[in-house]
C-alpha cells in the first residue's frame, strides 16, 4: 500500500499539467485530483464555489504576515498576487511563496517551479490544522462531559459515558496493562488514551467525505511524525537504567560486540517511532487514494454508468477504512505502549 | 515529494494541540474517569467478596441451625425415652406396691377371719357349756324334786364326807 502511495506521489509531480491550467477545457487528471485531496490546503472547500477561508500566518523577513486565504480567490497556480507588509505572495499547489523584493509577478521555469520567490515559514491554519483543532474540541467536549458525569458521584455510566467507558476500559485492559509494568502503567495511561482517541477520531473525520471532515490529517506525514516523536520522547525520557544499560552496554555479550550492539540498539531506538510514523501515514493515505481512485474511474471513462462499479467498490473500501481507522489507532497505541513498556521494565538480573 | 515532506506549520500545530489536549484531558477527563472506573471495580470486587463472606456465614448459620435442630430432636427422643422408661418404672413400682398391699390386706383379712373364727368357736363353746349346764340344772331340778331322791343324794354326800379330818 505504501509503495503504491509513493508511486502516485511521484507520478503526480504537480508541475506537468499546469501549463494548460487557465484553459476552460481541461483533461481530467486522476493523479492530480487525488493528490489535491490527500494533501493539505489553505482553504476548506465546502461545496461548489463555497469554501471556508482560513487564516494564513507567515514568518517572513519582514516579520509576521497574516491574511485570509480567501485573498488568493481560490487561485493555486501563482497568478493571483497578494501584497502584504510590503511583500508579494503567491500560492502554487497549496504552497505559499514570497516573491523577491520588487517583483510583482511570479515567473516559472520549464518545470513550473517559481524562480523569483522563496517559501517563508508557513504556520497557517490549514485544512488539516482546522481539522486538528476541531477534533481536539470534540474530544474535550466528549470527555469533559463524561468526566463531569462521574464527578457528580454517579457510579453507573449513562449516555455518552456508557459509550466511551468500554473504549477506555479496552485501552486500559487490552493495550496498556498487558504491555506496561502494572505498577507503572497508570502514569502512561493519559498519554496512551489521548493518542488512541485522537488518532481514531481523526481517522474517522478523514473518512467523512464532506465539511468538516475529509481532511487527510492522519495520512499527513507531519502529523504522524509529530506523534511518533512524542512517543519517542515519552519512551526514552522514562527509560530506566536497565533500559539504557541494555542499549549502550548490553550485558552478557562478549566485550568486542558491545559497541556494535550499542550502535544497532541506538538505530533501533529511532526505527521504532519511524515505523509508527510510516505505518499510520501510509495506511490512511492509501485508503484515501484507493477510494478516490475508484471514483476517478467514472471521470476517466466519462460515463456515469461506471458508478455502478465504482460506487459499490468505494462503499466497500469506505467500510474497510472504518475498520482500518480503528485498527491503526489501536496499532499506534499498542506499539507506543509496547515501546514504553520495554523502556520502563525492571529486568531481573540474569 | 510534497507528500512525504513534513510541513513545519503542521508539525508545530500538531505538537501544540496534542500537548494541550493531553494536559487538559489528563487533568480533567482521564483522571476522574479512570478513578471512577477503578473505584467502581474495587467496590464491585469488595461487594462480591462481602457477598461471598455473607454466603459462607449463612451456610454456617444454616449448618448450625441444622445441628441445633438435630440436637433438639435427639434430646426430645432421649427425653421421651427416659419418660417412657420412668413411666414404666413407676407403673411397675405401683404394681408391685399394689400387689404387696393387696397381699398384706389379704393376710390381715385372713388373720381377722381366723380371729373371728376363733372367737366364734370360743363363743359357741361357751354357749354349749351354758346350755349343757342349763340342761343339767333342769335335769337335776327334776331329779331332786322328790324326797327320796333328795335323801339318797344326801346320804351319798354324807357317805362321801370324810370325817376324819374334822
Amino acid at each position: 500500500m505504501f509503495v503504491f502511495g509513493i508511486n502516485v506521489a511521484q507520478a503526480s509531480d504537480p508541475t506537468h499539467n499546469d501549463n494548460n491550467h487557465a484553459k476552460e477545457e481541461k483533461e481530467f487528471n486522476a493523479t492530480e485530483m487525488i493528490m489535491h485531496h490527500i494533501k493539505d490546503a489553505h482553504d476548506f472547500h465546502i461545496a461548489g464555489d463555497l469554501s471556508l477561508p482560513l487564516p494564513i500566518i507567515l514568518f517572513t523577513d519582514n516579520g509576521l504576515v497574516t491574511f485570509l486565504s480567501s485573498e488568493f480567490h481560490h487561485n493555486d497556480d501563482g497568478h493571483v498576487v497578494v501584497s502584504k507588509n510590503g511583500a508579494n505572495f503567491v500560492k502554487v499547489h497549496e504552497k505559499i511563496y514570497q516573491l523577491n523584493a520588487g517583483v510583482s509577478h511570479a515567473e516559472f521555469d520549464a518545470e513550473h517551479h517559481i524562480i523569483n520567490g522563496v517559501s517563508p515559514l508557513d504556520f497557517s491554519i490549514t485544512k488539516n490544522t482546522f481539522s486538528l483543532m476541531l477534533s481536539a474540541i470534540i474530544l474535550l467536549v466528549i470527555f469533559m462531559s463524561v468526566a463531569s458525569h462521574y464527578k457528580k458521584g454517579n457510579q453507573v455510566p449513562k449516555g455518552l459515558a456508557s459509550f466511551v467507558e468500554p473504549l477506555i476500559v479496552f485501552v486500559r485492559d487490552e493495550i496498556v496493562r498487558p504491555n506496561i509494568d502494572p505498577k507503572k502503567y497508570e502514569r502512561f495511561l493519559p498519554y496512551l488514551l489521548t493518542i488512541f482517541f485522537f488518532v481514531w477520531l481523526n481517522n474517522l473525520l478523514g473518512l467523512v467525505p464532506f465539511f468538516p471532515g475529509s481532511a487527510n490529517l492522519t495520512g499527513n506525514i507531519a502529523f504522524t511524525m509529530t506523534l511518533a516523536v512524542l512517543t519517542l520522547l515519552v519512551t526514552n525520557l522514562s527509560g530506566t537504567k536497565d533500559y539504557w544499560g541494555h542499549i549502550l552496554w548490553m550485558p552478557g555479550v562478549p566485550l568486542p560486540l558491545k559497541p556494535i550492539l550499542a550502535v544497532i540498539e541506538l538505530v533501533g531506538v529511532l526505527t521504532k517511532p519511524f515505523a509508527l510514523m510510516i505505518r499510520l501515514f501510509a495506511n490512511i493515505s492509501a485508503g484515501h487514494i484507493i477510494i478516490l481512485s475508484l471514483f476517478s474511474i467514472i471521470f476517466i471513462f466519462k460515463d456515469a454508468a461506471w458508478a455502478g462499479l465504482s460506487a459499490p467498490l468505494a462503499l466497500f473500501m469506505n467500510i474497510l477504512e472504518l475498520l482500518v481507522a480503528f485498527l491503526q489507532a489501536y496499532v499506534f497505541t499498542m506499539l507506543s505502549a509496547l515501546f514504553i513498556g520495554q523502556a520502563v521494565e525492571e529486568h531481573d538480573h540474569h | 515529494m510534497d507528500l512525504i515532506t513534513p510541513a513545519v506549520g503542521l508539525v508545530f500545530w500538531t505538537s501544540l494541540v496534542f500537548i494541550v489536549l493531553w494536559v487538559l484531558l489528563g487533568k480533567f477527563a482521564w483522571g476522574p474517569i479512570t478513578k471512577a472506573i477503578k473505584d467502581r471495580e474495587s467496590s464491585i470486587e469488595e461487594s462480591l467478596r462481602a457477598a461471598e463472606i455473607a454466603r459462607e456465614e449463612m451456610q454456617q448459620l444454616t449448618a448450625n441451625n441444622e445441628k441445633l435442630l438435630q440436637e433438639a430432636k435427639n434430646e426430645r427422643a432421649s427425653i421421651i425415652e427416659q419418660a417412657n422408661k420412668s413411666a414404666k418404672g413407676i407403673i411397675a413400682e405401683a404394681e408391685a406396691k399394689a400387689n404387696e398391699k393387696s397381699a398384706q390386706l389379704l393376710e390381715k383379712a385372713h388373720a381377722a377371719i381366723e380371729a373371728e373364727k376363733k372367737s366364734a368357736i370360743a363363743d359357741m363353746r361357751k354357749e354349749a357349756v351354758s346350755l349343757s349346764v342349763d340342761i343339767a340344772e333342769k335335769l337335776l331340778r327334776k331329779e331332786l324334786s322328790q324326797k327320796p331322791s333328795q335323801d339318797a343324794l344326801l346320804a351319798e354326800y354324807v357317805k362321801d364326807v370324810d370325817l376324819t379330818n374334822l
